[in-house]
């Protein structure tokens, strides 16, 4: 029988009785044919593969990470706690040493979902990677991790997450914002004033074929993650970038996530969007698993593949290279940037307008970070909604010093619910609880 | 009258129950070069003298297709594959010859990719010409659409003896394992056919007019006639047997532990509101992992006659035997001698297994009789110790829907049943150790062979509806038909319980209405794009397992 290279930890959710609603790409059968070809192919009888139960995340785990308006409850479904869960099912079965990589293939997404939580966001309430890294940090010591997200749109909601974290590194390859939802991930998104440079995306042309996401791989994402020197590298897994996607318009095919996954190796892979739940998913998932566990994936093919599906123009080619190029050597000078960005401002602030496609929502923020040299940063984002809500979320990191954290309380102290009337949030990290008034 | 036949490795057990009783009961050696030889004999001396108008059905279960996997006698087997696109077909060539044959089939049962005529004439001709006569056929998703298994084998010549098609074994998926369960449904199926033939004789010289049943490992039985397309579902019944036999003794409606205790080891099994569960997949033998459906048993190497040793003050018992106790004539110390020495059990010779304990006592500074406690309370230990871990993963099983995790229904035993011959001995040990009433029913010494009498037939069925490609696939049975896009959950249940009840008809010829059960069922939306263009229903209908209450109403019985 087949016998893994590395034990591989699965936790298979697939929700089949939960749905945004009967017609939308996120819905119950989405992994159904998932798990038609994982049972088909015999993999949870592979040794060195073992499936985990989901659990529900806690409420607590949520607000480690987000500020959710009014409150978590009334923001999320059970269905949103058990995918946060079960990421973090995955994770710890790595870090306790159980398997080598894990791979949380759960719905619904969350790379969407921002700090701040008003509604729904690209099929994603929720930040489950996010959820499970701060379990990971407050359970299991903080770690330096990068996280890859290759799913084709760009992933703000975890960008904002770490948006001030210099020990996050966030890596998005996308297809370009400009022509695709949210419409964001630009180069010169690069981080917060205390993280500069720890934010890089990769748009990518429509039309990229597999050459292009490996040449960007290996050309920009591993020579960075060689700098870096994460203790975890996580996958935001999206499987979007399907040449059969209904929703987007790239080339990439079942062998090429293999292999990208295959060269990525990360150590935890959580599934994100991926709408060809047909033609793609079946064949994407298995041939990541296989890659992951070190298997033959080169049988792995969907029955309509043929190299015209994912060939790429040399026009990308060449856009991609120039694209790969310049990032790195962005990231190279980071240090540098990062000098010209601040100049000598104390503090820096930035206005954004956030949109909730599912309930057609919009979000006016007004950002202020702390400039500081010996920590993330003291942040808080002043929030009103065409609804006319209107909160106060303040923000002290993980490894805030004493005059952030002092900060932020006396922040928290002054504002008053006359003048937020919908609340004032603080997540205090150092504490890890979320205060609110 | 009911009788029941358990063939044990060692030893075979034969008993008639009558009005609710076992009325006579016989143990013979298991002979493993003659296992009819074996049945004949055992049968003949339970029946002697019986008016054989009251013997109202004969279970058997048998270790022939086991011990003929084990031991590699086997007929050999051409394999033919059709893997499609997924993971490495190589290490799934187990036959004699292989063939890996172009061709696909997808999720949804749609073809996609073409059989290639040259590609299996070319294999027709090496089976062929390498004189292999038992073939199995098995495409990767042949239970969604039987086709491609189908032509294969029409496109073969006629001369072949048996042949499996995939898709018949089971409606589960799983690709491998209905490779090795094909491979093994025809390596076994020669050597299975000439002892059904023997058996059908012998019940005919009897002048019998029933039809003899087979234990299978899920716990039911079937006709030795339906058993023969299907020989491989007989592999492995005897922890069936024992599990059944428990339940026929003691039946219970809580959770509840059941262990058999033997002389090697303590088969463990469970009961969910007192029905047995079964292994999640199907039964792995000599490291095959198949399809057939099973009753969840876990092995561990300790029992009776386990070695007992002691090293730097430290206990261990099992998992090797090395022999019978020290008393009956063996090597080491084992439990058998501790139960002697405390004087719960008087066989063999006393003396030799005191000095055995004196000896073990020194060791660990203790006196013989602590010694032997301690050695019947690690024992029980752990065998508890064992549960535990096994309900911990049972209840920590993967769920797939909301409901499920937010139930999280957890198998919680209320109760032990204990059933092997040491079993009584040890029962104090054991309600100490697990901290649960234990109980031991009587007669707990011949709990398999009453198991086997008691069981009753049980069958499942797989039906899967697809209104957008307009087709109902049923693999048990090759159905495979037209349905309207119309199409929905009700009427195919309806469908799924009537076929069900024709297929029981024919593997048991007594149907009670009230078994039939649906035990599955799902429907799913198909989108495309953005619009809902069918429903996919999946539906899974059982007989389940049960068996006769052995001191129940003395009507039944
Ligand atoms: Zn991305
Ligand atoms: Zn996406
Ligand atoms: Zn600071």
């Amino acid at each position: 029988m087949y016998k893994a290279s590395r034990r591989i930890g699965l936790v298979f959710f697939p929700a089949f009785d939960w749905a945004i609603s009967p017609t939308h790409p996120e819905r119950e059968e989405r992994l159904l044919y998932t798990q038609d070809q994982v049972l088909e192919e015999g993999i949870l009888d592979i040794e060195g593969i073992r499936e985990y139960r989901p659990h529900l995340a806690a409420v607590a785990d949520v607000e480690r990470v987000h500020v959710c308006v009014p409150d978590v409850m009334s923001r999320v479904t059970e269905s949103h706690l058990i995918a946060a869960g079960g990421a973090i099912v995955a994770a710890e079965a790595v870090l306790k040493g159980e398997v080598d990589r894990a791979f949380a293939i759960v719905r619904p997404p969350g790379h969407h979902a921002m700090r701040i939580v008003h509604g729904a966001r690209g099929f994603c309430t929720i930040n489950i990677e996010a959820i499970m890294i701060e379990y990971l940090r407050r359970h299991y010591g903080n770690k330096r991790i990068a996280i890859v997200d290759t799913d084709c749109h760009h992933g703000d909601g975890s960008q904002d997450i770490y948006w001030h974290d210099p020990d996050t590194l966030y890596i998005s390859i996308h297809q370009d914002g400009r022509t695709l939802y949210p419409g964001t991930g630009f180069l010169n998104e690069f981080g917060g004033p205390n993280a500069f440079g720890y934010n890089l995306n990769l748009p990518l042309p429509p039309e990229t074929g597999e050459e292009g996401f490996l040449y960007a791989l290996e050309h920009c994402i591993l020579p960075v993650l060689d700098d870096f020197k994460p203790d975890l590298i996580i996958n935001s897994a999206g499987q979007d970038n399907h040449y059969t996607d209904p929703i987007t318009n790239m080339r990439f095919s079942a062998q090429g996530y293999a292999r990208l996954n295959d060269r990525l190796q990360p150590h935890i892979a959580v599934l994100e969007g991926g709408y060809s739940i047909e033609g793609a998913l079946p064949y994407v998932n298995v041939g990541i698993i296989l890659a992951m566990a070190g298997l033959d994936y080169t049988y792995v093919r969907e029955p309509d593949y043929n190299p015209a599906r994912v060939a790429q123009s040399p026009k990308v080619r060449d856009y991609i290279a120039r694209l790969c190029e310049e990032t790195y050597q962005a990231w190279r000078r980071r240090d540098e940037l990062r000098e010209e960005f601040i100049r000598d401002q104390k503090e820096i602030s930035r206005r954004r307008q956030i949109y909730y496609d599912t309930e057609g929502l919009l979000e006016n923020q007004e950002e202020t970070t702390l400039v500081c040299h010996a920590c993330g940063g003291l942040s808080w984002i002043d929030s009103r909604t065409d609804r006319g809500s209107h909160v106060l979320a303040i923000f002290i990191p993980r490894d805030a010093c004493p005059r952030c954290r002092e900060e932020g309380h006396n922040l928290f102290e002054r504002s008053s619910r006359q003048t937020y009337r919908d609340g004032v949030f603080l997540q205090d990290r150092v504490a890890d609880r979320l205060f609110t008034k | 009258m009911f009788v029941g036949l358990d063939m044990g490795g060692t030893h075979t057990d034969a008993v008639l129950i009558e009005k609710g009783r076992v009325s006579r009961h016989y143990k013979t050696v298991t002979d493993a070069a003659d296992f009819v030889g074996t049945i004949r004999r055992a049968l003949e001396a339970l029946l002697a003298g019986i008016n054989l108008d009251a013997v109202r059905s004969i279970n058997l279960s048998t270790t022939i297709c086991t011990n003929a996997v084990i031991t590699g006698r086997t007929s050999p087997v051409g394999l033919l594959l059709e893997p499609g696109p997924g993971m490495n077909p190589a290490v799934l060539t187990c036959g004699q010859k292989n063939f890996i044959l172009s061709g696909s089939i997808d999720h949804r049962g749609r073809p996609t990719s073409p059989l290639v005529e040259a590609e299996i004439k070319n294999a027709d001709r090496e089976l062929q010409r390498a004189g292999i006569r038992h073939l199995a056929i098995v495409g990767k998703f042949s239970t969604r659409n039987p086709e491609h298994e189908v032509a294969i084998k029409e496109a073969l010549s006629v001369e072949y003896d048996f042949i499996t098609l995939g898709h018949r074994l089971s409606g589960r998926l799983n690709f491998p394992r209905r490779v090795f369960t094909a491979y093994l449904n025809s390596a076994v199926a020669a050597t299975y056919r000439s002892f059904a033939a023997a058996i059908t004789d012998f019940v005919m010289q009897k002048g019998l007019t029933i039809a003899p049943h087979i234990l299978k490992a899920d716990g039911g039985t079937m006709t030795i006639e339906a058993s023969q397309e299907r020989p491989v579902e007989t592999i492995l019944s005897g922890p069936a047997a024992s599990i059944m036999g428990a339940l026929a003794l003691m039946p219970v409606e809580q959770d509840a532990v059941i262990l058999d205790i033997g002389g090697t080891t303590t088969d463990i099994a469970f009961l969910a509101g007192g029905v047995p569960l079964f292994e999640p997949q199907g039964i792995t033998l000599t490291g095959f992992p198949t399809l057939v459906r099973a009753l969840f048993s876990h092995s561990l190497g300790l029992g009776g006659d386990s070695c007992v040793n002691s090293k730097e003050g430290r206990l261990t018992i099992g998992p090797e035997r090395r022999g019978p106790a020290l008393a009956l004539g063996g090597p080491t110390v084992t439990p058998t001698d501790a139960l002697i020495t405390l004087g719960r059990l008087d066989v063999g010779d006393k003396t030799l297994a005191r000095r055995g304990l004196t000896k073990l006592g020194d060791e660990l500074g203790l006196s013989p009789e602590s010694a032997a406690t301690v050695v019947l309370r690690q024992m029980a230990e752990e065998i508890a110790r064992c549960c535990r871990t096994l309900l911990d993963k049972i209840n920590d099983r993967p769920v797939y829907t909301v409901r499920e995790v937010l139930e999280g229904r957890q198998i919680k035993p209320a109760q032990v049943i204990a059933i092997g011959a040491p079993a009584p001995l040890l029962a104090p040990e054991l309600e100490k150790a697990f901290a649960l009433p234990v109980i031991v029913p009587d007669l707990a010494g011949v709990a398999n062979a009453v198991g086997a009498a008691l069981s009753r037939p049980t069958t499942e069925l797989t039906l899967l509806a697809d209104t957008e490609e307009g087709v109902l696939t049923v693999p048990e049975e090759g159905i495979r038909e037209r349905i309207p896009g119309s199409y929905n959950l009700e009427q195919a249940k309806k469908r799924a319980l009537e076929l069900l009840r024709s297929r029981y008809t024919r593997l048991t010829r007594e149907v009670e209405e009230d078994k039939l059960e649906i035990i599955e069922e799902q429907v799913f939306n198909m989108v495309s794009g953005f619009y809902t263009t069918g429903k996919n229903i999946r539906i899974k209908a059982q007989v389940k397992p049960r068996v006769i209450p052995l001191k129940g109403d003395g009507d039944h019985v």
